[in-house]
């Protein structure tokens, strides 16, 4: 089983995985940097503390399951599971490449230790779902971890699974909403509100926890929680900031889907030191 | 003419919705990692048999069928087989990005089954009708499309279908079917069956009209034109061979479906003929028009799929063939 990290290495780990997912995204040209760098903390708690699972066991039939229903924000998924070691961290800059592992969204096809192959969104609630009632039926302790971006909750498909989760008691799952307030063409507010996001899920009947989405004692503290939560999902409902640690990219929409230019990678490696 | 022709009955069996229905039970009795889903119709799909004796592996997911293919596709990488199935139009059509991305992507090994195809639902009218699914399950990557004639075939090929690994599409329907083959009679995904074998021209056929193209060739036997009779059951992959062998034998095809004809059965026969041996070909199917509500059996006759259009496209094919 992955070795648990302590408090500080996660930080640590958190920061390192920031320079990474800047330079594989300056390296390829193209891609996802804000919601990559918003997710970070989820991310690093989930694969370093909260997760049962093994890297050199990948196809462990009781391991605990990450799916990446906002597919684009594949760099920082790539960045968690080549620090755990399940695939080579000197190849993260052959991101987007000819042949790469690392296919510009999520491929199982390249890389059959993810959990799953996303994209297209709103897809991951309900994937999670079938995961989860597979464990149910197996006696497995196995638990679900479905990472969402808050734009892509405006798909319908997420609130039919939202029902499901509730309706069946699906207690072995957790979605977790980045709610970084920005899509690809402004600001949420703005294109489609999805305000207020706890409401929503609670009306659905899921357990919901609001919390600071980079603070990492808080997202431990939420994930033993919704374990112990029995008889329905959690929702955590993650505050955080798109483009966290880059200056120039917090809050700005430029950086939802706008790769860094080399200069623009130097600037940030300074910031992440 | 050969004195020993198979004599065909054509009595009513059961519908291959129910067929699909009943096989699910047997293969659930043999494989406890078969878990179904359904979308509020398990009255009309027949699963409900599935649900009455396997309450724990029957997924309700309500009226959501985007929902349902995605959750197939999760207990497929969880290593469950799903069987999910609706009304073919709500299948393919609501789930179609979600079999896309979630299931023929990464090539899971679930299955999907549509009931309900085709016009001859008959009164609830075209927006219950499924009449373009064949074309979609066929641009799915990987997928296999089946589509069964009568009950024989239904329960043989959702077996086969099952014991399959990677994604599939079976295409059922609401109206008893008559039944074409013997209890017996083998079945292999892949490979089209000559049900009579004939010289003039051959009728390619799928699903319910292969019983149309049956009651054609006795017709036309009797006026002395050799009709051969091919069963398409599966789609895709399609048997090129048997259609080949059919071009080269017979010089002249028609195909005949209760589908579209554009996307449908006809038009990948053509490509296959198009790239081994060409010759004339007829279409019998729905053209480019959505149906309406009335009787299964004038629906049939209004839309030109009984035999009487088959006999005509025969005609016009054996024009159009080389003397």
């Amino acid at each position: 089983m992955q070795p648990k990290k302590t408090l500080p290495e996660m930080q640590a780990t958190a920061k390192k995985m920031r320079r990474e997912i800047i330079e594989m995204i300056g390296a390829a040209g193209s891609g996802h940097p804000g919601g990559s760098l918003s997710a970070v903390e989820i991310l690093v708690t989930l694969y370093f503390d909260v997760m049962r699972h093994d890297p050199a066991n990948p196809k462990w039939a009781d391991r605990d399951r990450f799916i990446l229903s906002k597919g684009h924000a594949a760099p920082v998924l790539y960045c968690a599971m080549a620090e755990a070691g399940y695939t080579p961290i000197d190849q993260l800059n052959t991101l987007r490449k000819m042949g790469s592992i690392y296919q510009g969204h999520p491929d199982v096809r390249f890389l059959p230790t993810l959990e799953a192959s996303t994209g297209s969104l709103g897809e991951g609630v309900s994937l999670a779902m079938g995961m989860g009632f597979a464990a149910r039926l197996n006696g497995s302790p196995s638990r679900t971890y479905v990472l969402l971006g808050d734009g892509e909750i405006q798909e319908g498909q997420v609130w039919e699974s939202a029902m499901f989760g509730s309706f069946h008691k699906a207690d072995n799952v957790v979605a977790i909403v980045d709610y970084n307030q920005i899509q690809l063409d402004g600001f949420v507010k703005d294109i489609m509100e999805v305000a207020p996001v706890a409401d929503k899920w609670r009306a659905f009947g899921w357990h919901t926890i609001e919390l600071d989405g980079h603070n990492i004692p808080v997202l431990q503290a939420a994930f033993k929680e919704a374990a112990e939560t029995k008889g329905k999902p959690t929702a955590i409902v993650a505050h955080t900031v798109k483009g966290k640690g880059v200056s120039f990219m917090e809050n700005n929409p430029k950086f939802h889907g706008t790769a860094p230019t080399p200069q623009e990678v130097k600037l940030a490696l300074q910031e992440l030191q | 003419m050969t004195p020993t022709k198979p004599k065909f009955e054509l009595k009513l069996g059961m519908a291959t919705r129910e067929a699909f229905g009943k096989a699910l039970v047997t293969a659930g009795r043999q494989n406890k990692d078969i878990v179904v889903l359904d979308a509020d119709l398990s009255k009309s799909t027949y699963t409900s048999l599935f649900h009455h004796e396997f309450p724990d592996r029957f997924v309700s997911c309500g009226i959501a069928e985007a929902d349902m293919v995605a959750i197939a596709g999760g207990l497929a990488y969880a290593g469950k087989i799903p069987v999910a199935s609706s009304f073919s139009c709500f299948l393919m059509n609501k789930g179609f990005e979600q079999l896309r991305v979630a299931v023929a992507y990464p090539k899971l090994n679930a299955k999907f089954v549509g009931t309900h195809s085709g016009i001859s639902i008959g009164e609830d009218g075209p927006s219950q009708m499924s009449i373009e699914e064949t074309g979609l399950a066929c641009s799915l990557p990987g997928f296999v499309v089946i589509s069964p004639a009568d009950e024989v075939a239904a329960t043989a090929l959702v077996l086969a279908a099952i014991a399959h690994v990677g994604p599939v599409f079976i295409r059922t329907g609401r109206m008893k079917a008559p039944v074409i083959y013997a209890a017996d009679q083998k079945f292999e995904i892949g490979k089209a069956i000559e049900v009579i074998d004939g010289s003039d021209v051959t009728v390619i056929a799928t699903g319910l009209l292969l019983a149309e193209a049956i009651r054609a060739q006795e017709a036309l036997d009797a006026e002395g034109v050799s009709v051969r009779v091919v069963d398409i059951h599966t789609v895709k992959p399609i048997d090129r061979e048997a259609i080949r062998r059919a071009a080269q034998d017979t010089g002249a095809i028609v195909v005949a479906e209760e589908h579209l004809v554009d996307g449908g059965l006809g038009v990948r026969v053509a490509q296959v003929v198009a790239e081994t041996q060409p010759c004339p070909m007829e279409f019998v199917g729905i053209h480019d028009t959505y149906a309406e509500s009335a009787t299964p059996e004038q629906l049939l006759d209004k839309y030109g799929l009984i035999a009487r259009d088959v006999i005509a496209a025969v005609r016009r094919v054996l024009a159009r063939k080389k003397k």
